[in-house]
């Protein structure tokens, strides 16, 4: 059995007698007899720390890691610099708890606040907060963030990641707001029945840029559509994207949100990752969750702190604005440790080897007979073709190559990242053409 | 100083190789045009910089952590290698089922486990901390009533001990809190319950949100006579696992009548914080309510393959994919380790030391509700104290800053006014203990000879107390160049 509790048992015993109590029995008699457990708890004996290790890497060789991967929607294969993983694995750094004794939480706390200031950055937007749990709930809390008396009705997209639409469904379902979804239209958001949802009822206007077909929208005409009625307009980005491609900022966002997994963490079965929230200075005290702010002590040092606590639960209880306490500081960690080790050179040229690769593979399943649905797109697109999708990601699979996210029978949803070199797509290619 | 204001013009990591396809540059309209200006800075500066930014932290392996209702134990190693292996971290969300048998092994092993340890029938892990758990439970709970046609149960009882986010979760799954005094002994008032509970408002109520043992380290006596109550007036229970820390092995809450749970594996099951996440809140709940869970639960297939299934009536998506994955990797690796009796031993050891250390305080500080006998947690109350020198809880928390204890949650629960909630853990040793306490006396002593000297507390680190008004009052979010 192995166990954490350094006392052995003489130890635990004298302690026990220290504390004036005669058995574990008695330390255990505020507890009622009658919902007392009579049995031992029905699970495996323990073990030791190696027989634990091989068991969970038995587990783990059950899983295929493939060597070559083009599926994205929502979760992206791309290169992790080695000082992510040498910085997260500081012991300080991961067992602190969340920051609430600022005297000796400098160090978590100022890396927050350079993840804020990296998240402003990227999305041109004025405050960001210290992040939530991923893009999707982000989406939640950003509708949520945009109700206001006489406007309860969020109307969005659905080019958005369909997770992403569930998860705001279920965000609607708790608070009751309404919930209005617009159809897309060759990949694309249809401007006419979204000018058709939006009335003075509405709250906000999703978006998601690149869109989950991986295109590019007219962000700018549907941020004036939304403000048109005076709703706000949020964007969900691909924070990756924002080396080449402008900022929410720039079409007028007035609510920036994204999943931060590409920025340097790991597939990981789909998390953790983290989602970032960012506004406009007009809208920062509606955000939801932890934020940093910067001060000074007595003595005028500079320091930093959890700021704008007002809108909090643990102040606000039932008024505030969020239920949300943690936020996914480890993280954010990694994201600010990624955006310091890419620079913006270096996130730029991530961004474009990224979108040229895929554009380079469009057009080499275009020479196949593939009708490539999407135009301008990121380094996601949408093929269509006859060929039964199944049997084009079988044979990609047999080879250790992740295909593309089938969307149904003949169309697919592909993607590229810098991972993928020049050689892996032509052997896919190759692949492709032999089952076709 | 900042990474940012370590930056300096050209410098930067060669991280990726050179484009070997054509180069492809977006539409004028959509084109970046001026850069975010990130940092740039060689990867030495970058390294030098996470150690100084480290060294000004303290994590709970760096020592004593006794925050109270947070379950700061100690962090194994082995869990983060098995959340590191390759077979884990490389897989793709999105994989057909039966490349990631694997991930869903460590997902129905793990609700395996939870179930039991809890009472408990089905679990989701798609909540990614305790309160999107909370959330989760109370979504459940509407989609229930709403199935039953009951749309009238919209109200939903909170004790005034209860943790912040638990009024804050219920208003956002759509309900309308009722606050519930404790009575004397810190407990919840049963009679007050029954009388809500058999009036008119009866018929409104969704449930009840409980802690068992509760903020103030007491187990409820009264706990089945309480979930009685609810469940007569046709109410659901909802047990808030935050102090699960104390009963593992001991009592569940399937037992005292709970519907449904959410647990913190970053707190009870060893996952670290990471200094405010991510955590994991998966959620359980009884077969009643496993129809409604959210997400996808992996169930065995006559296959013999394991499968991811929406369950039927499901509420939808509390986020996207399946949760925080690793999380559940570390936690389990630590059930592993542990085993059954392992898992009883932590709790008894929690509340061991706890008792331990109540016992050699209770002289010197007061006691809330005057309990002889704790669970995990116990409660101070430096009402007196203040009263008598002017040395306030957070007095004596920051002069513990300077003994490089981490201190007690300060100022919760709200019905004990100057509040030190002490939870020692399982994972300290008795030195580590008697060290400790050691202090804590020192510091009574010193409010009394050299209250001053608190006050000024602390001033061995990176920074002193720091201005948390103007922080607020003039908001600096973000670094800007000057």
């Amino acid at each position: 059995m192995g166990t954490y509790v350094p006392d052995t048992r003489e130890e635990q015993l004298e302690l026990l007698k220290e504390a004036g109590l005669s058995s574990m029995d008695e330390m255990f008699s505020m507890v009622p007899d009658n919902v007392r457990l009579k049995e031992k708890l029905n699970l495996p004996d323990g073990m030791s720390e190696m027989e634990v290790l091989k068991e969970m890497e038995k587990t783990a060789s059950k899983n295929t890691a493939f060597r070559s991967i083009f599926r994205g929607a929502g979760a992206y294969n791309h290169y992790i610099p080695s000082m992510v993983e040498s910085v997260l694995s500081k012991e300080t750094l991961q067992t602190a708890y969340t920051p609430y004794q600022a005297e000796i939480s400098q160090g978590v706390l100022q890396s927050i606040f350079e993840y804020q200031t990296g998240i402003c950055e990227l999305t041109g937007m004025d405050v960001s907060n210290a992040s939530v749990y991923d893009g999707a709930t982000a989406a939640g809390e950003a509708v949520a963030m945009c109700r206001e008396r006489k406007k309860n009705k969020a109307v969005v997209s659905e080019a958005v990641d369909p997770g992403v639409i569930e998860t705001v469904r279920t965000y609607c379902y708790g608070n009751e707001m309404e919930l209005v979804t617009v159809p897309a239209k060759d990949c694309r958001t249809d401007m006419d029945a979204l000018k058709e949802a939006l009335d003075d009822s509405t709250a906000c206007v999703l978006i998601q840029h690149p869109n989950y077909y991986g295109n590019l929208e007219d962000a700018a005409k549907i941020g004036e559509a939304a403000h048109d009625v005076k709703a706000k307009f949020i964007m969900s980005v691909n924070p990756f994207s924002l080396g080449l491609i402008k900022s929410p900022a720039e079409y007028g966002a007035d609510v920036a949100i994204g999943d931060g997994q590409p920025l340097g963490l790991p597939l990981a079965f789909g998390g953790p990752y983290l989602g970032f929230m960012a506004s406009t200075d007009a809208m920062k005290r509606k955000l939801p969750g932890r934020i940093v702010g910067q001060t000074v002590d007595g003595e005028g040092k500079k320091g930093y702190v959890l700021t704008l606590q007002a809108r909090e639960q643990h102040i606000r209880r039932e008024k505030a604005s969020s239920n949300i306490c943690s936020n996914q500081a480890l993280c954010a960690l990694a994201v600010g440790v990624y955006l310091s080790s890419m620079g913006s050179e270096g996130l730029k040229q991530a961004a474009s080897l990224s979108a040229s690769k895929a554009h380079y593979m469009a057009g080499e399943l275009s020479g196949l007979g593939f009708k490539v649905i999407s135009d301008d797109f990121f380094n996601e697109f949408v093929t269509e073709s006859d060929k039964d999708t199944a049997v084009i990601l079988e044979a990609l699979e047999e080879k250790g190559i992740l295909g593309g996210l089938p969307l149904d029978k003949n169309r697919i949803l592909w993607c590229c990242t810098e991972m993928n070199s020049k050689e892996d797509i032509d052997e896919a290619i190759e692949i492709i053409k032999e089952v076709c | 100083m900042l990474i940012y204001e370590k930056s300096r013009k050209g410098r930067g990591c060669q991280l990726l190789p050179k484009c070997d396809v054509e180069e492809y540059t977006p539409d004028k309209a959509h084109l970046r045009e001026e850069a975010p200006k990130l940092p740039q800075v060689s990867e030495v500066d970058i390294s030098r910089h996470y150690s100084e930014l480290s060294r000004k932290a303290h994590g709970v392996n760096d020592g004593f952590y006794p925050l109270g209702s947070c379950t700061m134990k100690y962090n194994p190693r082995v869990n983060e290698k098995t959340a590191a292996l390759a077979g884990f971290t490389a897989i793709h969300p999105l994989q057909p089922e039966h490349t990631v048998q694997g991930c869903l092994q460590v997902l129905e092993e793990g609700e395996k486990a939870l179930n039991e340890i809890t009472g408990m029938d089905a679990f989701t892990f798609q909540p990614a901390a305790g309160a999107h758990g909370e959330f989760t439970g109370l979504l459940l709970i509407k989609a229930y009533h709403l199935a039953n046609g009951d749309t009238q149960r919209t109200k939903i009882i909170v004790p005034d001990s209860a943790h912040g986010t638990n009024p804050a979760s219920a208003v956002m799954a759509g309900m309308s809190v009722i606050n519930v005094d404790s009575d004397q002994s810190g407990c919840v008032d049963v009679d007050k319950l029954r009388q809500l509970c058999e009036s008119e408002e009866g018929k409104e109520i969704a449930g009840l949100m409980l802690t068992n043992p509760n903020t103030a380290g007491l187990f409820d006596p009264n706990i089945l006579e309480i979930t009685d109550i609810i469940h007569s007036c046709g109410g659901q229970v909802y047990y808030d696992g935050a102090n699960l820390n104390a009963i593992m092995g001991i009592a569940r809450p399937g037992d005292m009548g709970f519907d449904c749970v959410h647990l913190n594996l970053h707190k009870t099951f060893s996952t670290p914080h990471g200094g405010g996440g991510p955590g994991a809140g998966p959620v359980g709940c009884k077969e009643h309510l496993a129809g409604f869970l959210p997400g996808k639960v992996v169930r065995k297939g006559e296959d013999g393959a394991l499968h991811l299934v929406k369950p039927e009536k499901s509420l939808g998506e509390m986020k996207n994919f399946y949760g925080n994955f690793l999380v559940v990797v570390k936690a389990l690796t630590y059930i592993k380790t542990l085993g059954a009796e392992g898992i009883r031993n932590a709790s008894e050891n929690a509340v061991l030391n706890a008792n331990y250390m109540m016992a050699k305080l209770r002289d010197k500080y007061d006691i809330a509700f005057d309990t002889k006998i704790c669970m995990h947690e116990f409660v101070m109350d430096l009402s007196r104290l203040l009263k008598e020198t002017g040395v306030s809880a957070m007095d004596i928390a920051k002069g513990l800053l300077d003994h490089g204890i981490h201190p007690p949650t300060m100022y919760f629960p709200l019905t004990v006014h100057e509040a030190l909630m002490v939870e020692p853990t399982e994972t300290e040793s008795r030195e580590t203990l008697d060290w400790a306490i050691d202090v804590f006396l020192s510091l009574y002593e010193k409010a009394y000879s050299d209250p001053e000297a608190l006050h000024r507390a602390p001033e061995t680190t990176p920074v002193g107390r720091l201005d948390e008004v103007g922080a607020a009052r003039h908001p600096v979010l973000r670094f800007t160049e000057e």
